[in-house]
Order: C-alpha cells, then sequence, then structure tokens
C-alpha cells in the first residue's frame, strides 16, 4: 500500500467514525452498508462530506464500485491523485 | 433459487405492509366519481394524493376534445414518430406548449418520466457532466444513468455547494449541465433559482428545470417556478409533465437552444416508443388552454394548500418548510405511518405513504397534494381526520380530554423499509 492510500484509509475511517458515535472495529475488509448497517442517506452524505475533504469529485459510477472501506479509499486517493 | 430471489428481502416488507391493513402500493379504485373522489372498497374516498393540481382531469371541454379526437383519429398512433410519422395533433401540441413557454422549440414524449430519460441522457453525453440535486426525481437518477456522462450530486437546494463542485470541474473540458426541479415532490419545497442561475452563469454551465409539480402552480401564467423567479432567460431546458396539472398522460421539453430539433433522431426514448396518442394529445391542448383561461384555478389552488399547511401545522404536525400544493407530514416512524396512513384511509381521506429512502429525511412521509378543486369543507375533513388520527396514535399529543384508547400499533414493519423503492426515488 503506497503512503498517499494509506494516509487516504485513515482519513475516511477517521470521518466514518466520527458519524457511527459508537466503537467499531474498522479497516480495509470493512462492508460499509452490510457491517456498519448504514442506510443509504447516510452513506450518501459521508460520500458528499469526502468529496469534501480531499476537494475531489466522486462520480456515482465510481461511487457503485464501492463496497468495502478499502475500496473507497482506492477510489478516493485514484481521483486525488488527477488533481 | 429462482431468478426472483433477490426480492426475498423486499418480499418480506411488502407482505408485512399487508398484514398490517390496505397496500399502499397496491390500491384499487372501483370508481372515479371526479377529480377529488373515488369509491374505494365500496365507499366515497376524498382524493387528496393525486397530484391533480388544477382538477381539469373532468373538464368538460377536455373530455369533449378528447372524445372527438379518438373518434377522428382513432386509439392509438401504433409506432413512433420517426417511424410511422407524427400527426398533426402532435405538432400543435408542441407549437401551443413552445408558444405557452415562449420558446422556439419543443418536443413531447410519451411520459414525463421519458423526458427526463431522454434529455438527460442525450443531452449529456460522455466526458460530460451532470449535476444533480441529492433529492432529485427517480427519472433524473434513472436518466443519468441512461447516459454516459459522469454525474455528482450536489446538497438539495445549495447553490453554494453547486457552486463548490462547478469549480472542482473547472478544468474538465465537458459541457456541465445542473438540474434541478420547480417543487421537491416529496415535501413541497422549491429550488432557490435565482441563486442557481447565477452560479449557472457565473461557472458557464447549463441549466434544465423540471416543472413536473410547479407547472399551472407557479408564476403569473403557471409556467412554473422558472417564471416565478423571473429566471426563465437562464433555464436553458425545461422539461414537464402532462399527468399533473394538466390532466393526461405524457412529457415534454421547451428550448431556446438553436439546432434542438437534432434531438428528434438522437434521443432514444423519444425515437423507440409509441408516440402519444389522438385522445391524450386532444385533452392536453385543452387543458393547457384552459389553464390559461382560468387562472383563478391556480388561486383556488393556492388557497387550498394554505388551508391544509397551516391547518396541519397549527395542530403540530411536522409538515415541510414551505406552503405548497404538496404538503406533507413527516411520522417519527415507519410502523406508525404505515398505522396512520391505514387509520386516514379507513376516515375516507386517501393520501400517499412515502418511506426512506424514497424520502430526503429518515422519516416516512404522509404525502398530501392540494387540488384547486377540494372544497374547503374536503379540506377540512382532511385536517379534522389527521386530528383524530394524530392523538390516537401518539404522533400529537393528547387533546385536553384524552381521546379513546386505541389498539398499540402494530411494530411489525423494519424502519428502513425497501418497499420505498416501490415509491418515486427510489433510485437514492
Ligand atoms: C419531478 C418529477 N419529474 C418527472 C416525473 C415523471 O412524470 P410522469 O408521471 O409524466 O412520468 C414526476 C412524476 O412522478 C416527477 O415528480
Amino acid at each position: 500500500m503506497t503512503e498517499t492510500l494509506q494516509n487516504t484509509q485513515a482519513e475516511i475511517i477517521e470521518g466514518l467514525k466520527e458519524i457511527l458515535k459508537r466503537p467499531a472495529q474498522l479497516d480495509a475488509t470493512t462492508n460499509i452498508v452490510r457491517d456498519l448497517q448504514l442506510d443509504s442517506l447516510v452513506v450518501m452524505d459521508f460520500i458528499m462530506s469526502l468529496e469534501d475533504r480531499f476537494e475531489i469529485v466522486i462520480p456515482l459510477d465510481r461511487v457503485a464500485e464501492v463496497e468495502t472501506l478499502g475500496d473507497l479509499a482506492r477510489v478516493v486517493d485514484q481521483l486525488r491523485g488527477r488533481n | 433459487m429462482s431468478i426472483l430471489s433477490k426480492f426475498a428481502p423486499l418480499r418480506q416488507t411488502y407482505d408485512q405492509l399487508r398484514s398490517v391493513g390496505q397496500n399502499p402500493f397496491e390500491m384499487v379504485f372501483e370508481d372515479m366519481l371526479s377529480s377529488t373522489e373515488g369509491i374505494y372498497r365500496g365507499k366515497k374516498t376524498i382524493l387528496l394524493g393525486t397530484n391533480n393540481y388544477l382538477g381539469l382531469t373532468f373538464d368538460e371541454a377536455c373530455i369533449e376534445e378528447s372524445v372527438a379526437a379518438v373518434r377522428a383519429h382513432g386509439t392509438g398512433t401504433t409506432g413512433s414518430r420517426i417511424a410511422n410519422g407524427s400527426y398533426g395533433t402532435h405538432r400543435k401540441l408542441e407549437s401551443d406548449l413552445a408558444k405557452y413557454f415562449n420558446r422556439q422549440h419543443c418536443m413531447v414524449f410519451s411520459t414525463g418520466y421519458q423526458a427526463n430519460l431522454g434529455m438527460l441522457s442525450t443531452l449529456a453525453g460522455k466526458g460530460d457532466y451532470l449535476l444533480l440535486d441529492t433529492d432529485s426525481h427517480a427519472s433524473i437518477y434513472d436518466g443519468a444513468r441512461l447516459g454516459h456522462a459522469e454525474v455528482v450530486r450536489f446538497r438539495h437546494n445549495d447553490p453554494d455547494d453547486l457552486r463548490k463542485r462547478l469549480k472542482r470541474l473547472a478544468n474538465e473540458p465537458g459541457q456541465k449541465l445542473v438540474v434541478v426541479e420547480g417543487i421537491y415532490s416529496m415535501l413541497g419545497d422549491t429550488a432557490p433559482l435565482r441563486e442557481f442561475a447565477e452560479v449557472k452563469r457565473e461557472m458557464g454551465a447549463w441549466l434544465m428545470v423540471d416543472e413536473a409539480h410547479s407547472l399551472g402552480v407557479l408564476g403569473e401564467h403557471g409556467r412554473g417556478l422558472a417564471e416565478e423567479a423571473g429566471v426563465e432567460a437562464d433555464c436553458d431546458f425545461i422539461v414537464g409533465t402532462f399527468s399533473k396539472s394538466l390532466g393526461s398522460v405524457g412529457g415534454f421539453c421547451v428550448s431556446n437552444v438553436p439546432e434542438f430539433d437534432i434531438l428528434r433522431v438522437a434521443c432514444r426514448p423519444y425515437m423507440f416508443t409509441a408516440s402519444l396518442p389522438p385522445a391524450v394529445m386532444a385533452s392536453t391542448i385543452t387543458a393547457l388552454r384552459r389553464m390559461q383561461e382560468q387562472p383563478e384555478r391556480r388561486q383556488r389552488l393556492h388557497e387550498n394548500a394554505q388551508r391544509l399547511y397551516h391547518g396541519l401545522r397549527k395542530l403540530g404536525f411536522a409538515v415541510g418548510p414551505q406552503c405548497s400544493p404538496i404538503v406533507s407530514v413527516a411520522v417519527p416512524e415507519v410502523p406508525v405511518a404505515v398505522e396512520f396512513w391505514n387509520r386516514l384511509l379507513e376516515g375516507g381521506v386517501y393520501l400517499n405513504l412515502a418511506m426512506p429512502p424514497a424520502t430526503p429525511t429518515p422519516s416516512p412521509l404522509l404525502r398530501s397534494s392540494v387540488s384547486a378543486v377540494h372544497t374547503p369543507a374536503q379540506i377540512d375533513r382532511a385536517v379534522q381526520l389527521f386530528e383524530t388520527v394524530g392523538r390516537q396514535l401518539g404522533v400529537l399529543p393528547p387533546a385536553v380530554a384524552p381521546a379513546r384508547k386505541r389498539a398499540p400499533v402494530a411494530s411489525a414493519i423494519p424502519a428502513h423499509a425497501e418497499v420505498a423503492m416501490l415509491a418515486s426515488g427510489g433510485a437514492r
């Protein structure tokens, strides 16, 4: 894992912990919808907050490929690289 | 393993809904008596959830013209305009709409849903960007999915959030098309269109407004939010539907963008489906005329909206942020909302039950839409019934004299019922 990917993932996990408001074991394999039981409105809001945090645009088709936190970190990391 | 096995969770939710009472997603009315009354299970029921804003579905002139058209031109066109050709009526409907909106071009579609599918998927191509409000209708999300543009969402009714996202895309070469709605169908709130128009101008984007719920409702001439906000010139494309204020079925897009007509041979949801039948076009043309001849309908619509919105608000119900002909009451829990909806129906008032994630917040909604032809007595009856049921279910605090105790609410429905996918907006 590259250093930026690692940082991205750490930041994403930190952001998620803020909205979860309960302790949770989060890593790259955590399934965002199934393991965290977040409804689609909360996930959408979280994705938009990541766009703001990293100053990127995450198109919907890229969101569709995301299942785990690791997937999400990779997508965000790639889009950050484009800036 | 059936090909339908994947729907097992949805099936479960659906069955649970049925077990509570009537299923809000499979209502059958035995008869329609007027634009505001139908017969449900043998009983006269006030229709308070049919988007029939101007009450034109039973207008004498619309019916007569429709009957004459079906006699003169038959029951259907049996094909698309590209394959079978257009009737003079298609052209007349388009030119009447273009004239009404003061635009050069108009294309009509077989539904409003298809108008959005067609316009979004065709206008924004590969390399372009579609910027959608998060609370957009399912037809807007689906249109975005059908096309090849990148799809980006901005926060609901937030022009600054849109600006921020457009800035991030400033160096991308593609065209940017922003899509907003005149009145949002779930809560009845309007878009801050002046501010959106400003952002659009500043950032060099295109702007489309879906006036599905605002045509005939907003603006001095009923042209919708763009007219009311005084920014028609900034709205490059207006889409809308005939299925609400105009009381029929079909959709349209009007525009002043040069060479708009090329879309007729590029837009698949226009090209590969049967065109509107003569009877529908005849009533729509007449309804468009009636709407202009009778601005008092709009006046009455707003009086009725005020009566319902303020009636419910005064009682303490959580209504939407703005008074409009769409009046929605948020109820904290799905099981309570389902029971509430059933008791309203038993009491003779039909409206819509909307559940998350089709709703903009996690709360389910009891969604009403008011018509110009509701009588004040019908509205009052609805408010009164809302109060009675609200107190029975503890959505409102008990009245001074405590209400009769009722059976507790079944809690069989999971809090985030997937049944919402059946209602509009299910794409989120
Ligand atoms: C905002 C919006 N756009 C489009 C549509 C689709 O209209 P139609 O019923 O003509 O398919 C609707 C209606 O449900 C709507 O609410």
